[in-house]
């Protein structure tokens, strides 16, 4: 087989992600960049464990956690990383319509995520007055999860902008270094939830 | 392959090797349901004692944490070199600050 160089091959390489020097570089500076986000979160974490109990008298972990809403969170987010890994198989199998389909799956299961976030931070400000200024465990706190939520947020604009932006135009070595990118960015973001809700929440609710 | 015209076919052999992959990351995705499950039942129902839950609660999240990364992020394939290099040298800054903070706090 000659190889050509378009970024539109009659035949798909068996790793179209790198098959492109452009593509290879996204991937290693990709994970430099999840290097980087590992020592960060690994910043807040510490910030977090060292703060969380100075409550200032105000509300404790283990008043405000309910374990309920924090395991459907974490079924959303663990789902919506394996939908990813789905989207993935498609585009090794050269299959852009499942790919967008998988894809969307984990648009729609990245979005119930972010609502169940929403409504427990509601509720933690208007039930019990928690807000980011009532403790140092209370900054500590929204400064660590709204910073996961906020990388969730980014990841849903990111994804809903590649795949409104490759909808016309398929599969090919241009873009897919882009969806393979992102999807390793969302099971990043899920490596991130395993320890917020191991160390926030179900250590929180141990005391 | 060069008759093949269609970009949507990819050769028999790869796409097998693909299954085998996929089928591996299932097994993978319901390991960590099962550690996810056995994590909030262990706390739930507050069987154990908690000097004892918290190292286990951080053994079940680190072993989650490893089939993310080695099976859906790919890592235990060929051509992670650099990939596992930024992660483990990330890994030891964390510690490095996880160890900081601590000894600020506590020391």
């Amino acid at each position: 087989m000659s190889h050509d160089h378009t970024l539109n091959p009659e035949t798909m390489p068996n790793e179209p992600e790198k098959a492109t020097q452009e593509g290879q570089n996204k991937f290693i500076g990709f994970w430099f960049f999840l290097g980087g986000e590992t020592v960060l979160f690994a910043c807040l974490f510490g910030t977090y464990i060292a703060l969380n109990s100075s409550t200032a008298d105000g509300p404790t972990a283990n008043d405000l956690f309910g374990l309920e809403l924090v395991f459907i969170m974490t079924i959303l987010l663990l789902t919506s990383s394996l939908t990813s890994v789905y989207a993935m198989y498609h585009m090794k199998n050269n299959d852009f319509k499942k790919m967008q389909l998988w894809l969307g799956i984990t648009a729609v299961l990245g979005l119930s995520f972010l609502g169940c976030e929403i409504y427990e931070f509601t509720h933690y400000i208007t039930d019990y007055g928690f807000t980011f200024r009532s403790s140092a465990f209370g900054s500590a706190f929204y400064a660590l999860v709204g910073f996961h939520g906020g990388h969730v947020t980014f990841g849903m604009a990111w994804l809903i902008g590649l795949m409104i932006r490759n909808a016309k135009r398929g599969l090919n070595l241009y873009n897919a270094p882009k969806f393979y990118v992102f999807s390793l960015y969302w099971h990043f973001i899920d490596v991130i939830w395993v320890f917020i809700f191991t160390v926030v929440y179900l250590m929180g609710k141990v005391g | 392959m060069a008759d093949s015209t269609n970009s949507n076919e990819v050769n028999p052999f790869q796409k097998q090797k693909n299954k085998e992959e996929m089928q591996k990351q299932l097994i993978s995705f319901a390991l960590m349901i099962a550690f996810t499950i056995i994590a909030f039942i262990i706390v739930a129902t507050g069987m154990m004692d908690s000097m004892f839950v918290i190292p286990v609660l951080l053994i079940l999240a680190a072993v989650q944490v490893g089939f993310q990364l080695y099976y859906f992020m790919h890592m235990k394939e060929k051509g992670h070199g650099m990939p596992a290099l930024m992660m483990y040298g990330g890994l030891w800054a964390a510690l490095l600050a996880l160890a900081a903070l601590g000894v600020i706090t506590w020391w």
